[in-house]
């Protein structure tokens, strides 16, 4: 268990900056996602706490103590490979018995520890299988377990989900944070699947370009983005251009809307953000008029995008196209070229830097 | 795809045949002559172990033979440990210099013999290295090193790094790491090696023939050195036995590892 610290650390390979001036930390027992686009350095970064890459410059503690010269075996970290990397020619047992019998522990202890951490994973009757003859989620099962058993300070995990399918990857999502709730351990999850970020981590950090363009809880990062790039990469968003007047936004397609709730800006040119779902669609005209606070913009339906419990439409207003999620059973289809009326609650209207 | 086994019953089956021939024919008829009493192969066949008998006399095979063999063993041993030692060095650092040193390895191979053999008389003699079967030796590691190299570090291509770095994030020094996980995934690809190095030795006749002394020789030098004098069906069984050793070992071995496939 144990604090990480990641102080200014930049990593360049020849021109190419991969971390560029990271700052972040990592509290105690926290379950924290560092999500980017494939280059964005977010392997980089973890792979240099693992001590598998060093930085260029800039300090990573753990605990308060400097780590970044240690090498990787002597840091006390646990690492889940994307590839899992068990040694094909141990059986599971020994693998995980692997890291506990390097540092000379044997015998009695060794098989209880392996034993108990397998029950842990539920594999407690695979102890004697070789890892070709495990399914992708059990080699999954057995790279944690291995990873864990030694009770490292911090857990690392590069893309552990990415080679699962679907169905599989929910259930291990929920088992992770399970185990990682039992073992209590510092955990930093590296992926670039933002609905992974948001349901596994408590912290989610998000990079790109080598730095980090913000870090917070979940909901914060994805309620109140600060960059299109925040906004856009988790989850999605409408982008709307407009000029301020007179405490008001004017959209570049014409609309006159309000101001974001916590927008002081009373002149020049605005970027704002509103997520489909926030985006209420109604017939035009079909009756009364929008709550007050909300706002109105008129379109027409150009596309629907049929998804089950929800139907995602595509809305032309003049020229500009907004997304909008509707909840089925709270309204009624609406068939292309319907004329629609798009309203939200100012409130949820993010203004992006 | 053609299934292999409508198609072998003709030309396929017929071209296997050849090669085999090819390659084992001369190997059967000397291995006969060797039991044939006429020591000019003339037939009909009449069976003999006098030959044989005659080889256990003849103290000068006998020891060029353990030459060859303590030589070809050690050549093995060594150029196994020095060029896996150096693949692993070639597929874990960089630095540099190191494409450089990786170009420069694979060339010996296209080198002639006998040019390699000048070269190194030349220079053991010049450095007081000399002759004699420490020169051999030296001579067979040399000739032997990029063969090993090669194969281990083209088995390392199908080793994951990803290996490596789990082992170290579990505690592991770098050598415990090479001896528990890397030495053992890579193990087909350093006995093949090996037994490249062995053949290379055992095989060796030009190098070993620049490099010896007259007492003190190795056994191919010594069969040819024998077959300028007057060939004797001696020559015949001793190649017997050296064809039955190695076939033997070969055999063993390629049992127990698949080479080049996985586990």
């Amino acid at each position: 268990m144990a604090r990480v610290e990641v102080q200014n650390v930049q990593r360049a390979f020849g021109d190419h900056k991969a971390v560029d001036d990271v700052s972040i930390t990592f509290e105690d027992g926290g379950f924290y996602a560092l999500l980017g686009p494939s280059g964005s350095g977010k392997t980089t970064l973890l792979r240099m706490i693992a001590g598998f890459e060093f930085p260029d410059s800039g300090s990573i503690r753990i605990d308060g103590a400097a780590v970044e010269t240690v090498p990787a075996n002597k840091r006390r970290i646990g690492m889940v490979f994307q590839n899992y990397a068990l040694f094909p020619h141990m059986s599971v047992a020994a693998n995980v018995a692997f890291g506990l019998e390097v540092s000379g522990q044997k015998g009695k202890d060794v098989r209880r520890a392996v034993s108990e951490v397998l029950d842990l994973v539920q594999l407690g009757d695979f102890g004697k299988r070789r890892p070709h003859q495990l399914s992708g989620g059990q080699r999954q099962r057995v790279a944690l377990a291995r990873a864990i058993v030694t009770k490292p300070r911090v857990l690392l995990l590069d893309e552990p989900l990415s080679a699962l399918d679907k169905a599989l990857r929910t259930t291990m999502q929920g088992e992770l944070k399970r185990i990682q709730r039992e073992v209590g351990v510092t955990t930093i999850f590296v992926t670039h699947d933002q609905d992974e970020a948001l349901s596994i981590a408590d912290q989610i950090g998000i990079l790109k370009d080598g730095r980090i363009v913000q870090s917070g809880a979940p909901e914060e990062i994805y309620d109140r983005p600060n960059s299109e790039f925040a906004a856009t990469f988790l989850g999605d968003a409408n982008i709307l251009d407009g000029t301020v007047v007179e405490g008001r936004l004017r959209l570049d397609n014409g609309a006159v809307v309000a101001l974001p709730l916590d927008s002081t800006q009373t002149s020049g040119r605005m970027r704002c953000a509103i997520r489909p779902e926030r985006v209420r669609l109604a017939v035009r005209n079909a009756g009364g008029r929008a709550e007050p606070g909300a706002t109105v913009v008129w379109g027409t339906v150009r596309r629907r995008l049929f998804s089950g419990s929800f139907s995602r439409y595509a809305v032309d207003c003049g020229g500009s196209e907004l997304q909008a999620i509707a909840q089925r059973g709270a309204t009624r289809d609406l068939a292309i070229g319907t004329e629609v009326e798009l309203s939200w609650d100012r409130r949820d209207l993010i203004a992006l830097s | 795809m053609i299934r292999a086994s409508a198609f072998l019953p003709g030309l396929g089956r017929f071209y296997i045949g050849l090669v085999l021939a090819f390659l084992y024919l001369p190997l059967v008829i000397m291995a006969a002559m060797s039991f044939n009493a006429s020591p000019f192969y003339q037939l009909p066949f009449e069976s003999t172990t006098h030959w044989y008998v005659a080889l256990a006399n003849d103290d000068g095979l006998i020891a060029a033979t353990f030459n060859s063999l303590k030589i070809a063993i050690l050549t093995t041993a060594i150029a196994t440990v020095l060029g896996t030692a150096a693949s692993l060095g070639l597929f874990r650092y960089e630095f540099t210099g190191k494409r450089l040193l990786q170009a420069l390895i694979v060339p010996p191979i296209a080198i002639p013999w006998l040019i390699s053999g000048t070269a190194m008389l030349i220079f053991f003699f010049g450095t007081g290295i000399g002759r004699g079967l420490h020169a051999i030796l030296l001579g067979h590691v040399a000739l032997a090193l990029p063969y090993v190299i090669i194969v281990v570090s083209a088995r390392l291509q199908t080793f994951s790094r990803d290996l490596e770095d789990a082992a170290a994030s579990l505690g592991a020094s770098a050598w415990q790491t090479t001896w528990k996980v890397t030495l053992p995934l890579i193990a087909p690809g350093v006995i093949a090696g090996g037994l490249f190095a062995f053949a290379v030795s055992f095989d060796q006749f030009v190098v070993s023939y620049f490099l010896a002394t007259p007492g003190q020789t190795t056994l191919p030098v010594e069969i040819y050195a024998a077959i300028r004098k007057g060939f004797t069906p001696e020559i015949n069984a001793v190649s017997t036995i050296i064809i039955v050793f190695s076939m033997s070992l070969m055999l063993v071995v390629s049992r127990f590892f698949r080479f080049g496939g996985d586990h």
